[in-house]
């Protein structure tokens, strides 16, 4: 409806203002106009009737009555003179340019005696403004103005040789001139015909430029946002609005497409957990499935096996079907627990033995791919405590994603191992935090490189909100989820209990600023700085154990590279640019596995230009 | 009198189990459903019972109450899949004599039928204050939170000697129902062993690396670890405690 729209209603006050203000400005201008020209016609009337008085004075003085009549006829029956005459003090009218007025009597209520006479005694001395008066001579006839002069006595008239007037008489008579205001009432008449249509015009092309002006800062946008909202509530989260302006409606756009943004990403977090969720069910059900006909086969090759330990020629090859059912068991074990997050079943183990494995597992599919699988082991490393079965699960998807991103040109993959030692700081993860009244603050919902998040409820210069630690321990690279100044304090508490977490009478090293601790069990405290910035932490207990020992391993290929906006999210569980023939869960899998090994994994790559994948296991559990 | 019967609804496995056992000397009936075992077992006696937790009928569980309640002493061993630990836990619980997890080897069914068979000997039955995980382990908490966890004699006697006792690393994390220790017996036989609680390994006995020293003594001085357990009073439910065995 056009009446609901906001342009429409901003367009309507606008030209309503206008109207109002141009109409009062109008009635001013036009009352003041009206009042000059008015002004101008009482000049020239009273001049006239000045010029009249002095023109027939000799002649009153002489007595000559028809030069009088003459001169009054001659003057008064001007086209721009409605009319003039002279009456006595008795009201009789003596002369007139109207002849047919002469000798008549003039009621003292009548226009041109009722100003002097309406108080009841006679006024003798008037203002020019007072001798003049608008009326009209028939109502509904034209207006006319008409001022009165009166005739004072002078020694002059008493002297005079007529002796008509006794020296005590102050008035004689008076001379009334009438002007008609036809002109001017033209004149006014055409200025407000003109205001009228100036105002019109005006108040036309104001809503031409305030609705087109609206239209483009206002409807528009809001228009953009109407379909964005429209379009997001039909579910379409990736929708953006195109960000066209610094003013408040731009940044509305552009915190709505925040707001889509992280509503995607919620989105995306809930509908990976209900993808994990409903995983844990078909896992939980294909393992049922899966379970007895994997009985069949091992139970019956473990027998052969068995039965014919006479024939090695068939010995070695029932060993690989029931080492492989062994893994298969292992693996929907390992879905299973992924699924439950489990733990691994750790042992010390050789990993480039389980690197070799797995290579040989894969061999022949890489082969078919032309691709070459290069071992370059550090035979030096010590052995680490790892779950064989899982690791060579990693590798093996590792070889097979590398493969895959190689494609059916052929390529290398070059496996290298080492030994290093790193020390803590970036390397651990604070996998528990807790306030002193014992509540979590691991939060696993906001993920920074995609670990949980230790949150602290932060109030800072009036603002109130959380701020999201990045739990690899000494890393920095917190998010804030309210603007933070170094100026003004920043109070740090539980979200739970409001328990300060601010360390009294302590200061980071560094900068000086107040510092937070919280405590990791069964790993002591963990402190750090409460500057926006500063990443300094520090965990006693983990610190004290000083570098630790890792064994490292990269597998380099020479494929196609991942693009670079992908890199932050390859881990994350049902993340695949491979579209329908990756499941997605590689990679997350991979994840679950060296983190349940305390371990980590990175990788580097560059669109074209092959991708690293650095794994680091510890040695020591 | 029949060495053993199979209950399962799925052929393949009541085929592996019988052909499996038979090459052992073991005579072997087959049921593909609990009505149909409990039908042979009312008419025969088995020296021990194979009996899959899930089946289309009547699952494993009421199997083996009703078993109990018609008073029929055979030895259930329960046949459970990866997918349901806590089946484990609730068969030992149930009075089942052990469980296995499908899929499985053939050694490793052996190995468990071998124990199974060997019966219920005289054993030394654990101490008051004790909680125990069916007859393979048991518990005893200690103060500070911490808990001991050990293997129990009826365990210990229904092997045929313990020639090893493979012990897991420090720090590592057990499920309850989930393999704590692996027995290796004198004939070779490996059995899992296990934990009686959910929780992190704080403390492995030393002593525990001599198989003599645990035979000897498995409630005190043969304990194998000292646990942190994760949530010790559920865990609890599902244990037997070793006071009311004295009842």
């Amino acid at each position: 409806m056009l009446s609901r729209r906001i342009g429409f209603k901003l367009t309507g006050a606008v030209a309503a203002t206008a109207l109002v203000t141009i109409s009062v400005f109008a009635y001013v201008s036009i009352r003041s106009h009206e009042r000059s020209l008015l002004a101008e016609v009482e000049r020239h009337a009273n001049q006239l009737s000045e010029a009249v008085k002095s023109g027939t004075e000799y002649d009153m003085l002489g007595n000559q009555r028809e030069r009088i009549h003459q001169s009054i006829t001659r003057v008064g029956n001007q086209s721009s003179i409605e009319r003039i005459r002279v009456m006595n003090k008795s009201g009789a009218v003596i002369y007139s340019s109207d002849a047919a007025e002469i000798g008549k009597n003039v009621d003292k209520q009548a226009e041109s005696c009722f100003l002097c006479h309406s108080a009841g005694r006679p006024l003798e001395r008037l203002e020019i403004k007072e001798r003049t008066r608008v009326f009209r001579l028939q109502p509904g006839g034209p207006r006319t103005l008409g001022i009165i002069n009166p005739i004072y006595n002078a020694p002059s008239c008493w002297t005079a040789a007529c002796h008509a007037h006794p020296r005590s008489q102050v008035v004689l008579g008076v001379l009334d001139v009438t002007l008609p205001l036809t002109a001017i009432d033209r004149e006014i008449r055409r200025a407000q015909l003109e205001v009228v249509i100036f105002a019109l015009s005006a108040i036309l092309a104001l809503s031409v430029i305030v609705a087109f002006l609206v239209k483009r800062w206002v409807d528009v946008p809001v228009a953009d946002l109407l379909a964005a909202t429209q379009r997001v509530a039909g579910g379409d989260l990736r929708y953006t609005i195109e960000e066209k302006s610094d003013d408040e409606l731009g940044m509305l756009a552009r915190s709505f497409n925040n707001m889509t943004a992280k509503l995607s990403e919620a989105r995306l977090q809930l509908f990976q957990s209900d993808k994990l969720a409903s995983l844990g069910r078909l896992a939980a059900g294909v393992a049922h499935e899966i379970n007895n006909p994997l009985t069949g086969v091992l139970t019956y090759s473990s027998f052969l096996l068995k039965r014919t330990k006479a024939q090695p020629e068939l010995q070695e090859d029932l060993k690989v079907i029931v080492r492989e059912t062994l893994r298969s068991r292992e693996i929907v074990k390992s879905l299973l627990d992924f699924a439950r997050q489990s733990v691994p079943k750790k042992t010390e183990a050789d990993v480039n033995e389980i690197v070799a494995r797995a290579a040989t597992v894969v061999e022949s599919q890489l082969a078919l791919n032309h691709v070459k699988l290069v071992l370059v082991p550090d035979r030096s490393i010590p052995k680490a405590a790892v779950d064989a079965n899982q690791i060579q699960q990693v590798f093996i998807n590792l070889f097979v994603n590398a493969s895959d991103a190689i494609g059916p040109k052929g390529g290398t993959i070059t496996v290298s191992s080492a030994a290093l030692s790193l020390s803590p700081v970036g390397i651990t993860q604070i996998k528990k935090a807790q306030c002193p009244k014992r509540h979590s603050l691991v939060e696993g919902e906001v993920r920074i490189d995609g670990k949980p998040s230790v949150r602290l409820k932060a109030r800072h210069d009036g603002n109130e909100g959380f701020i999201y630690l990045n739990s690899m321990y000494g890393m920095g690279g917190h998010h804030y989820g309210i603007p933070v100044d170094d100026k003004k304090e920043l109070a740090l508490a539980c979200p739970e209990c409001s328990s300060s977490l601010i360390q009294p009478n302590r200061e980071c090293p560094r900068c000086g600023a107040p510092v937070y601790a919280f405590e990791s069990p069964p790993r002591g405290l963990v402190e750090g700085c409460s500057r926006k910035g500063c990443p300094w932490q520090r965990w006693e207990d983990v610190d004290a154990t000083g570098a630790k020992e890792f064994v490292e391993v990269r597998v380099h290929d020479d494929g196609c590279g991942i693009a670079k906006e992908h890199l932050p999210k390859i881990f994350e569980p049902f993340y695949s640019t491979k579209g329908q023939t990756g499941t997605g869960l590689g990679l997350s899998v991979i994840w679950g596995i060296v983190d349940n090994h305390n371990g980590s994994i990175a990788v580097e790559s560059e669109a074209g230009a092959g991708t690293t994948f650095v794994l680091r296991l510890p040695v020591k559990p | 009198m029949k060495d053993i019967l199979v209950i399962d609804d799925e052929p393949v496995i009541t085929a592996a189990v019988t052909r499996i056992c038979e090459a052992e000397g073991l005579s072997v009936d087959t049921a593909s459903s609990s009505a149909a075992g409990l039908a042979l077992l009312s008419r025969t006696a088995y020296r021990l019972v194979l009996c899959d937790v899930m089946m289309s009928d009547v699952d494993g569980f009421a199997l083996l109450a009703e078993a109990a309640r018609r008073g029929l002493s055979a030895p259930v061993v329960m046949m459970t899949g990866y997918a349901t630990l806590d089946n484990a836990v609730r068969a030992l619980a149930s009075g089942a004599a052990d469980f296995i997890a499908k899929p499985f080897t053939a050694d490793e069914l052996l190995a468990v039928a071998r124990r199974a068979l060997r019966g219920v000997p005289d054993y030394v039955p654990c101490p008051p204050s004790y909680y125990r995980l069916g007859g393979v382990s048991w518990v005893k908490e200690e103060a500070g939170g911490i808990v001991q966890v050990g293997l129990s004699d009826q365990f210990l006697k229904t092997i045929d000697g313990l020639a090893a006792l493979e012990l897991a690393p420090l720090n590592e994390e057990a499920a309850q129902g989930g393999t704590c220790a692996t027995v290796v017996t004198a004939s070779g036989d490996r059995h899992g062993v296990a934990s009686p609680v959910s929780g992190r390994i704080v403390e492995v006995n030393p002593a525990a690396t001599n198989p003599a020293a645990v035979e000897k003594d498995p409630y005190f001085g043969g304990w194998l670890y000292r646990m942190l357990p994760l949530d010790l009073p559920s865990d609890l439910k599902s244990l037997v405690s070793c006071s009311s065995d004295r009842l």
